[in-house]
């Protein structure tokens, strides 16, 4: 299990303006470690799928020219309180991690 | 023949089912176009029309990125229908950082931090009711984000 998402979400009227930072090395495979002179292998969030109330609103598909810690905000319509957002990422060594937050 | 008609009443439902399901949902990770080294070829794997600029689109990102390794993207759109958003950056060893598949429920404003290796010409391509549009702008990084 990856590091926990932390999600911060704000509703206005009906769009949820979403904010998510997930703690991940994103390493490219091309970063040489200094000390012993090694090539860090790839280690990268592939895909990050957003639901809300269980349906995918936005599926985002991710390289690895994507910055350390990802931080990625969007908006979804016709959102309300109560409503429960989920957002997981799988990288491409198959770990996963996944969170949630109720609107309010 | 009661069978008969039952199975073919069975596949026609289901077939009408899976035309049912809106095209957004058969999303999978473009991994040919991830792999791509250049823009041309990222462009040319993941959209099957011609790109063109527009005005439409809304590229925020800064002029100077003093730290390659974290450059804010945002785009946003007020084009209608709009189905997916990718982040395209030239000069990257492979261009395509990110791409977001949106559903109707979708607002077309999304943000991202990326990485740049040197000074590059940054693209989006927004899919809009079928059509493919774009909007780029050159950055320059004073340091290189691959190294770390």
């Amino acid at each position: 299990m990856g590091n926990p998402i932390k999600i911060k979400a704000k509703l206005k009227d009906d769009i949820a303006e979403i904010k998510a930072l997930m703690p991940h090395p994103m390493e490219s495979g091309v970063r040489v470690n200094a000390d012993t002179g090694e090539t860090v292998p790839k280690h990268y969030i592939q895909e990050v799928v957003c639901k809300l109330n269980g349906n995918v609103i936005t599926t985002a598909f991710w390289g690895t020219g994507v910055s350390k810690d990802p931080y990625m905000a969007f908006k979804v319509k016709g959102a309300k309180v109560g409503d429960k957002l989920e957002i997981s990422w799988k990288d491409n060594t198959g770990d996963t991690s996944v969170a949630e937050v109720v609107l309010s | 023949m009661k069978l008969q008609r039952r199975a073919l009443l069975r596949s026609l439902l289901t077939a009408a089912a899976v035309l049912a399901i809106p095209r957004w949902l058969f999303a999978a990770r473009p991994d040919k176009a991830f792999d791509e080294k250049s823009a041309e070829s990222v462009i040319s794997s993941l959209f099957d029309g011609p790109v063109t600029e527009s005005d439409q689109v809304t590229l925020k990102i800064p002029d100077i990125a003093e730290n390659g390794a974290v450059v804010p993207v945002t785009v946003s759109t007020g084009l209608a229908d709009v189905e997916s958003i990718s982040v395209i950056v030239d000069n990257n060893p492979t261009p395509l950082a990110a791409m977001f598949e949106l559903s109707p429920q979708s607002v077309a404003d999304v943000s991202i931090r990326i990485k740049m290796g040197e000074s590059s010409v940054v693209r989006t391509v927004v899919k809009a009711g079928g059509k493919f549009y774009s909007a780029s702008k050159e950055v320059k990084v004073t340091i290189g984000g691959c190294g770390g």
